[in-house]
C-alpha cells in the first residue's frame, strides 16, 4: 500500500499520485444562504476507480458530489468557492458551459427518477440532445448497449416502448444508470443509488458499478459502510462539512488515522 | 400507576364493543359525511332548478310561429299582379285568396279582413313577390311559403300573450285571436324551428322575431381566438420565466404579489384600461372583437399565470434533476420534460380563464360592444376582428334590457347557446387533457 498524504492536511500542494487525477478539488467551500455546508474540502479522484463518500447524514456528501457536475448551480441559495479541475481544466471557468460539463460528468440520483416516457426514450434522450446518433439504427444500437451495460436489457428488451415509470424500483434505478452511461460520460456520480432498493437489486447495482470501473471514474455516496467496503477502492469520510480522511478503502476500514473515522465505522457516531 | 390505566383499559376492552372514544369519533365522522352529502345534494338541486328553468324559458327562442301555405300562381296571375301599381298588395290579395281557399277546403268558415291578417303575419306580399322574382321557373308550380308570424302571435303561442293582455293593443286585437285559433286548428299556423335565432344578427327593438344570436356568437368566437392566441403563449412564457429562470428576490416577489392582485381586480377596471389604452391611445376601432379580445386577455392573463405556475410547481424536481443530469440545458429540461407534465394543469387554468372571459359583459360595456345592434356578419374572416360586433353575454344583456317582451325568450335562449358553447369549449379541453395525461 502506498503512502497516502494525511487527509486533514490535504492542500493544493498534495504530491501528485502516479497517474494524474481525473478530478482534483481544492479548498472547496459551499454555503447555502447562511449555512456553511462544506468547509475547505480538497480531494483527488482517480480515473477508473470507484471512490466512496461516507459519513453521517447532513455532513455534506451530496453537496460535494453536486459540486462536481455543478448541479448546485440550480440551487439559488448555493454558493460554491474553491477550485475543481476535471482533467486539469477548471470547471468554474467562465468558458465552461455547465451543460457540456454534465454530459461528461453523469449523475445518478438517490431516488430513481426515470422520465415519464418510454424506456427507449429514457435512454435515447441524452444521445439525442447531444447528437451522438447519426441514424435511427445508430440510436437503437446506443440504447441497446446502454441497457446491456446497465444490466437491464434482458428484462426490458421486449417492452422498450413501455413506460419507464412502470418498472420496479430496482429496475428503475438500473434504467437511470443506463440512461447516465448512454451519453458516454467520463465520470459517473451516484448519490446513494441503492438507498431505495432491496438487497437483490442492490447486489445487481453493485455488480454493475464494479463493471463500470473498467471504463469510468465512479464516485458513489453511500450510507452503508459494507457497500463502500465492497465496491470502492478509495474512500472519503466526511464529518460536519469537512473531509476528515481520504485513503484506500482497505486502510480506512482497517486502520483509520482519525479517531472520528474510527468511531464512525465502528458505529459510535452517525 | 395512574398513567398505566388507559393502556390497561384499552387492552382489556373487547374489540367487538367499541369504546366511548371510538363511538364519538365515528359519530363525528358520520355527521361530517352527512353534511357533505347534504351540501352536494343541495347544490345538485339548485343546478337542476337552474337548468330546468333555463331550458323551459329558453326553448321558445328556438322555435317561432309560422304561417305555412302552399301557393300556386299561374303566369297570368303573376303578369296581372306585375301590371298593378301596388304590386305587393296584388300579391297579398292572391295570398289571401289562397288562404281562404284552403280554409274552405278544410270546411272552416272564418271571416277575416286584410287588416287582421296583416297584424298576424305582417305584409307577406313582398316576400312572395321577391320569391317569384328570384325563381321565375317556379311560376305555375306549387310553392310552400313559411311566413313568420308577428311577435304577439308568437307570444300567444308561448302563453305570454292572452286575450286579457291584448286589451287596446294596436298591434294585435283580441278578436284577431279567433282567426289565429282557427288557423292553428287548420294546421296552417304552427311552431317551427327558428333557424334565424341561431344564425341571425340582432334586430331592431320592435322586431324580436327577427333577432338572432349568430352574429354575437361569431363575435365571441373571434374574441376567444384573440384571448387564446395572446393569453396562452404570454401566460405560459411568463410563468416559465418566473418559475424556472427568474432569481428569487424582492422583484420577483413583487411581481408575484402584483399578479395575484390583478386576478382579483374587477373586470370593469380592465374595460376602462382597454378604453384608455387601446382605443384612446392606440386608436384601435371601437366595438371591435380585437379590442374586446385584448381587454379580456388582460383579464385572463393573471388566472392563466397563477394556474400555470402552480402546475409547474407541482412537477417533481426530480424530473428537472434527471434532465439536467444527462446534460440537458435548462430550457430543454423545461420544454422536453416539465412542460408536458404540467400541461393538464395548464389546460385546466386556461379553460377557467377562457370561460371567465366568455361570460364577461362589464368590460365590453366600456369599449362599445354592448347595446350595439349588429348590422350582420363581418364582411370577411380578417374583417371579423375589426368590424363592430357584440358578444353573446353582451347581446343577452341587451335583450334583457329591451322593453318588448318578445326579447325575454331571446335572452333565455341566448343563455342556452352561451352555455352550450361553454360546454363545447370545456369538452375540447377535457379531450386535450386526456391526450396529454394518457402519455403516461
Ligand atoms: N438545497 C439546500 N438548501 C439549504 N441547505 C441545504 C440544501 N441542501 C443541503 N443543505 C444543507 O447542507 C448540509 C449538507 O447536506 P447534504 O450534502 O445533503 O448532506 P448528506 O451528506 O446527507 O448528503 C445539511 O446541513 C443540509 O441541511
Ligand atoms: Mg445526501
Amino acid at each position: 500500500m502506498f503512502d497516502a498524504p494525511h487527509p486533514t492536511l490535504a492542500t493544493p500542494t498534495t504530491p501528485p499520485t502516479r497517474t494524474d487525477p481525473k478530478i482534483a478539488a481544492c479548498n472547496v467551500d459551499v454555503h447555502y444562504g447562511t449555512t456553511h455546508a462544506l468547509r475547505d474540502v480538497s480531494v483527488e479522484i482517480e480515473d477508473r476507480t470507484v471512490t466512496a463518500f461516507i459519513g453521517p447524514s447532513g455532513c455534506g456528501k451530496s453537496t460535494f458530489l453536486r459540486c462536481l457536475n455543478r448541479m448546485n448551480d440550480t440551487i439559488d441559495s448555493a454558493r460554491v468557492t474553491g477550485v475543481i479541475l476535471l482533467d486539469g481544466e477548471d470547471i468554474h471557468d467562465r468558458r465552461v458551459d455547465p451543460v457540456q460539463l454534465r454530459a461528461r460528468v453523469g449523475m445518478v440520483f438517490q431516488k430513481p427518477n426515470p422520465f415519464p416516457k418510454s424506456i427507449y426514450d429514457n435512454i435515447a434522450y441524452g444521445p439525442r440532445i447531444h447528437g451522438l446518433a447519426r441514424s435511427k439504427a445508430d440510436l437503437d444500437g446506443i440504447v441497446e448497449r446502454a441497457l446491456r451495460r446497465g444490466a437491464i436489457w434482458e428484462e426490458v428488451k421486449d417492452r422498450l416502448q413501455a413506460s419507464g415509470t412502470g418498472l420496479s424500483g430496482g429496475q428503475q434505478q438500473r434504467l437511470c444508470i443506463a440512461r447516465a452511461i448512454a451519453t458516454e460520460p467520463e465520470v459517473l456520480l451516484m448519490d446513494e443509488p441503492c438507498s431505495a432498493l432491496d438487497p437483490i437489486a442492490t447486489a445487481q447495482v453493485e455488480e454493475l458499478i464494479d463493471e463500470l470501473r473498467a471504463s469510468y471514474s465512479v464516485v458513489i455516496v453511500t450510507h452503508s459502510m459494507q457497500q463502500a467496503a465492497r465496491v470502492s477502492q478509495k474512500t472519503a469520510f466526511f464529518h460536519m462539512g469537512r473531509l476528515v480522511e481520504y485513503d484506500a478503502t482497505s486502510k480506512i476500514f482497517t486502520n483509520p488515522e482519525d479517531a472520528r473515522t474510527e468511531s464512525y465505522i465502528t458505529g459510535r457516531i452517525g | 400507576m395512574t398513567d398505566m390505566n388507559p393502556d390497561k383499559a384499552r387492552r382489556s376492552a373487547s374489540l367487538h364493543r367499541p369504546d366511548a372514544r371510538t363511538r364519538r369519533r365515528n359519530a363525528a365522522e358520520k355527521r361530517f359525511r352527512a353534511c357533505g352529502l347534504a351540501a352536494i345534494l343541495l347544490g345538485l338541486f339548485f343546478l337542476l332548478v337552474l337548468v330546468a328553468t333555463i331550458l323551459r324559458n329558453g326553448a321558445p327562442a328556438f322555435t317561432r310561429t309560422v304561417l305555412e301555405i302552399e301557393l300556386t300562381l299561374s303566369p297570368a296571375q303573376v303578369d296581372a299582379a306585375e301590371a298593378e301599381v301596388f304590386k305587393t298588395r296584388a300579391y297579398a290579395q292572391l295570398f289571401i285568396a289562397a288562404l281562404q281557399d284552403q280554409l274552405e277546403t278544410r270546411g272552416l268558415d272564418v271571416a277575416f279582413d286584410a287588416g287582421a291578417l296583416e297584424r298576424i303575419v305582417g305584409q307577406p306580399g313582398g316576400t312572395i313577390r321577391a320569391h317569384f322574382q328570384a325563381n321565375p321557373g317556379q311560376i305555375g308550380e306549387p310553392v310552400v311559403f313559411e311566413l313568420a308570424a308577428s311577435s304577439r302571435v308568437d307570444g300567444y303561442f308561448n302563453g305570454r300573450v292572452s286575450r286579457a293582455t291584448l286589451q287596446d293593443s294596436r298591434f294585435l286585437q283580441a278578436s284577431d285571436l279567433d282567426l289565429v285559433d282557427a288557423l292553428a286548428d287548420a294546421g296552417i299556423l304552427r311552431r317551427a324551428f327558428n333557424l334565424t335565432f341561431l344564425t341571425g344578427a340582432d334586430s331592431g327593438v320592435d322586431n324580436p322575431g327577427g333577432a338572432g344570436i349568430g352574429a354575437a356568437l361569431v363575435g365571441s368566437v373571434y374574441m376567444m381566438f384573440v384571448v387564446l392566441a395572446l393569453a396562452l403563449p404570454i401566460g405560459i412564457a411568463a410563468s416559465i420565466h418566473l418559475e424556472e429562470f427568474a432569481p428569487k428576490n424582492r422583484v420577483t416577489d413583487l411581481i408575484e404579489v402584483t399578479i395575484s392582485n390583478l386576478a382579483a381586480v374587477p373586470s370593469i377596471v380592465f374595460g376602462i384600461l382597454g378604453l384608455a389604452v387601446f382605443i384612446q391611445v392606440l386608436h384601435l376601432p371601437q366595438s371591435a372583437p380585437l379590442v374586446g379580445g385584448l381587454v379580456l386577455t388582460l383579464m385572463t392573463l393573471p388566472t392563466i399565470i397563477i394556474s400555470t405556475r402552480a402546475a409547474l410547481k407541482a412537477v417533481p424536481p426530480s424530473v428537472r434533476d434527471a434532465a439536467l443530469g444527462v446534460g440537458a440545458s435548462q430550457m430543454q429540461a423545461v420544454f422536453h420534460h416539465v412542460l408536458p407534465l404540467a400541461m393538464p394543469g395548464i389546460l385546466t387554468g386556461t379553460i377557467i380563464g377562457l370561460a371567465q372571459a366568455l361570460g364577461e359583459t362589464a368590460p365590453l360595456l366600456l369599449i362599445g360592444m354592448v347595446g350595439f345592434v349588429a348590422r350582420g356578419y363581418p364582411e370577411g374572416v380578417v374583417a371579423g376582428f375589426t368590424e363592430p360586433n357584440s358578444a353573446m353575454p353582451a347581446q343577452i344583456y341587451t335583450w334583457a334590457a329591451r322593453a318588448d317582451a318578445g326579447f325575454y325568450d331571446k335572452a333565455w335562449g341566448g343563455i342556452i347557446v352561451l352555455l352550450v358553447f361553454l360546454l363545447t369549449m370545456n369538452l375540447i379541453a377535457i379531450l386535450l387533457r386526456r391526450r396529454f395525461e394518457r402519455r403516461w
